[in-house]
């Protein structure tokens, strides 16, 4: 049987678009909120990244720490993740929902433990930070088991043989980083220089969905659309911490956002 | 069982994975790093085998460093105590007053090896700041440190030394503001400029090499010492204990390494924080669980949901939630015990130290002090302890001013 992933990028195919993949923080800025963003968000967006935050994170810039510091101290703990998207899911249910971490989380909840409750709450993958190939081979496969996707990481340094190992290893969906950066840093690598970096790693296999992710906005985001997918994460966190800051409705915002990457990518 | 093996150096226990005992260590790191840290594993295994590196190594550590630093007689303390024969180590003697300089210096011979202009590192304490920023100045790198804001303010002395030294200081301001800060936010520093950049990691924490390279770099310690032990017993005294400090955990592992194979006794000692206060930094003493910091698995201290816990300490390079994974697999493999002093018992011994002898240890190893004081009466004139008096209590003048009212030295 096909993922909900697969399908996501298949019916992206079929209108001859990426597919969007947006990344929130689950619990910013409330728990109840992040639900209603993921419900607005979900009309626009194809695949939706949901974070569990970490208070030690090595791997991400400024805006999605922001956004899980303030998901920490609105206490947000894993089984409140777990509930937001099961919430999500039952009006939801094609929907594909990754979540998206560090290891340390997964390691005290136990491996096993935290995939039960992956499976419960209908989580369709997992893309985890710092569990690199091939440390990551034994957990992959036990994702594999339960049918959820675990999703390898490429960078602007993974050798080439490296990357065939890994996408050899992968499952539906692989992640380009665009660039020598944490999240959200500025664009500093051109577009063009991007897509061909990523046309090269298609070339060793046309088949897996290959997304790209790091540092893109409604404003690079169309100079990009020829990727199977694109990650859009510190531009949501950041809209979240202006609109805190004037007052505004998060949750609005965030809608009008997404509509408009939508758009760009058409 | 956990077993330690002998003839091979600790640093190399690992598996495959880079664990040691198949528990600790390894490398949780993002994609991006990996090619760089296999670079630089791969660069640092030719190197150590490299003669013409090691003659470069030996040099500095020489001439630029000073070798040996003292091994003395704490005679009055010896007296005082009326116990064990005590002496001290007097590693702040190196240049740059701590043992973080014989790590700065091999990462900046490293870094030349490997073409890089900059390197950046993290401090706590700001002594490792200060010498990477000492070194990167002798051998022609730019130098970027990264320390929490807190740090900032009780350290005063170290940052001007970094300063002068022409280090540009990063003002660490997310989370607790201390070293655990600044060693993530060096870590994403470096995951942005891993191509033109060499990181040091200031202590044996960290993704694998990263432990290696600076528990290499501290075994000078006892290479130093096993001879000094040696020239003023004759051999090793059948019962001699070393005592030092834990953070992070790299004056201990270079203090003990050379003696890991002889019946040499170990003690870590932790910092136990304010006496009245459930907030301290002794993930060993307080029997923390195993969870993954800063690319490594360790004994760390964290809340059930595997979120970083708070520390407090009153010494700034102590003042950190993880440990070593060398020190977690000595303790699992029982070749070391752990145990820990509180702010105030390292206060005291502190203010003992500097008024009977002519050295002052800095707040870091008066916590080692303060587990020799308390052990000294239970022991016999035959035995000896040895302490790491690894940094000089200069640098913490404005901390002991405030809690003690003066300060001597």
């Amino acid at each position: 049987m096909k993922s909900k992933i697969a399908i996501a990028f298949d019916n992206c195919k079929k209108e001859k678009r990426p597919a969007l993949i947006t990344y929130t923080v689950a619990g910013d800025n409330t728990k109840n909120n992040s639900l209603k963003i993921l419900n607005k968000i979900s009309k626009h967006a194809d695949i939706l990244e949901l974070g569990f935050a970490h208070n030690t994170p090595i791997a991400d810039g400024g805006q999605i720490q922001g956004s899980s510091h303030r998901a920490l101290k609105n206490g947000i703990k894993l089984k409140d993740v777990f509930q937001i998207v099961k919430n999500f899911k039952k009006n939801n249910p094609s929907k594909p929902i990754i979540l998206m971490g560090y290891f340390n989380l997964i390691y005290q909840n136990g491996e096993n433990n935290f995939l039960k409750n992956c499976k419960s709450s209908g989580v369709d993958g997992l893309i985890i930070v710092d569990l690199p190939y091939p440390e990551n081979k034994n957990f992959a496969n036990k994702c594999k088991r339960k049918s959820i996707n675990f999703i390898q990481l490429l960078s602007p340094t993974t050798s080439k043989d490296r990357m065939k190992k890994i996408i050899r290893d992968s499952h539906d969906m692989i992640y380009y980083i665009s660039m020598l950066s944490t999240t959200g840093g500025k664009l500093k690598v051109a577009p063009r220089k991007i897509l061909e970096n990523y046309k090269k790693i298609k070339r060793l296999n046309s088949n897996k969905n290959l997304v790209i992710g790091f540092g893109i906005t409604n404003k690079t985001i169309s100079s990009l659309k020829t990727a199977d997918g694109l990650v859009v994460g510190s531009q949501l966190c950041k809209t979240i911490t202006d609109s805190i800051k004037k007052r505004q409705n998060p949750v609005t915002k965030l809608d009008k956002l997404v509509y408009s990457l939508k758009n760009n990518i058409l | 069982m956990m077993k330690i093996k002998k003839g091979i150096q600790l640093i190399d226990q690992h598996d495959k994975n880079y664990m040691y005992g198949g528990k600790f260590g390894g490398n949780f790191i993002p994609e991006t790093l990996k090619k760089p840290i296999d670079d630089l594993t791969k660069l640092f295994a030719k190197l150590r085998k490299d003669k013409k590196f090691l003659k470069e190594r030996d040099y500095h550590f020489k001439n630029y460093i000073g070798e040996p630093t003292p091994f003395i007689k704490l005679e009055n303390l010896t007296e005082h105590l009326r116990g064990p024969q005590i002496y001290a180590k007097v590693v702040s003697e190196a240049n740059g007053g701590a043992h973080k300089i014989y790590n700065a210096t091999v990462h900046c011979l490293i870094a030349k090896r490997a073409g890089k202009k900059y390197i950046v590192g993290d401090t706590g304490a700001g002594y490792a700041g200060k010498m990477l920023s000492m070194a990167a100045k002798k051998f022609g790198l730019k130098c970027k440190i990264f320390m929490g804001a807190k740090d900032i303010k009780r350290q005063r002395p170290n940052v001007e030394a970094m300063k002068k030294n022409g280090a540009e200081i990063v003002s660490v301001t997310t989370g607790s503001q201390t070293l655990v800060d600044a060693v993530s936010e060096c870590m994403r520093y470096w995951v942005s400029n891993c191509d033109t950049t060499h990181m040091c990691v200031g202590s044996t924490v960290g993704p694998n090499i990263f432990i290696k390279i600076c528990a290499w770099s501290t075994a000078q310690i006892s290479r130093e010492l096993i001879k000094q032990v040696r020239e003023e017993f004759g051999k090793i005294p059948n019962k001699l204990k070393l005592i030092n400090c834990v953070g992070g955990g790299s004056s201990a592992a270079g203090f003990w390494n050379e003696f890991m194979d002889t019946h040499a006794q170990f003690i870590g000692v932790e910092a136990g924080g304010p006496r009245n206060s459930k907030l301290h930094a002794a993930p060993l003493t307080n029997g923390s669980k195993i969870g993954i910091l800063h690319g490594a698995a360790q004994y760390v201290i964290q809340d059930k949901e595997g979120q970083i816990g708070s520390t407090k300490s009153i010494s700034a390079g102590l003042d950190y939630p993880g440990i070593s994974p060398l020190h977690c697999f000595l303790k699992d493999t029982k070749r070391a015990s752990y145990t820990s002093a509180s702010d105030e018992e390292a206060l005291k011994a502190y203010q003992l130290v500097s008024k009977l002898e002519n050295i002052s240890p800095s707040l870091e190893p008066s916590h080692a002090f303060a587990e020799a004081i308390k052990l000294a009466p239970k022991l016999k004139s035959s035995e000896v302890i040895i302490v790491n008096s690894c940094g000089d209590s200069l640098k913490d003048k404005d901390i002991i001013k405030q809690k003690l009212g003066s300060y001597i030295r």
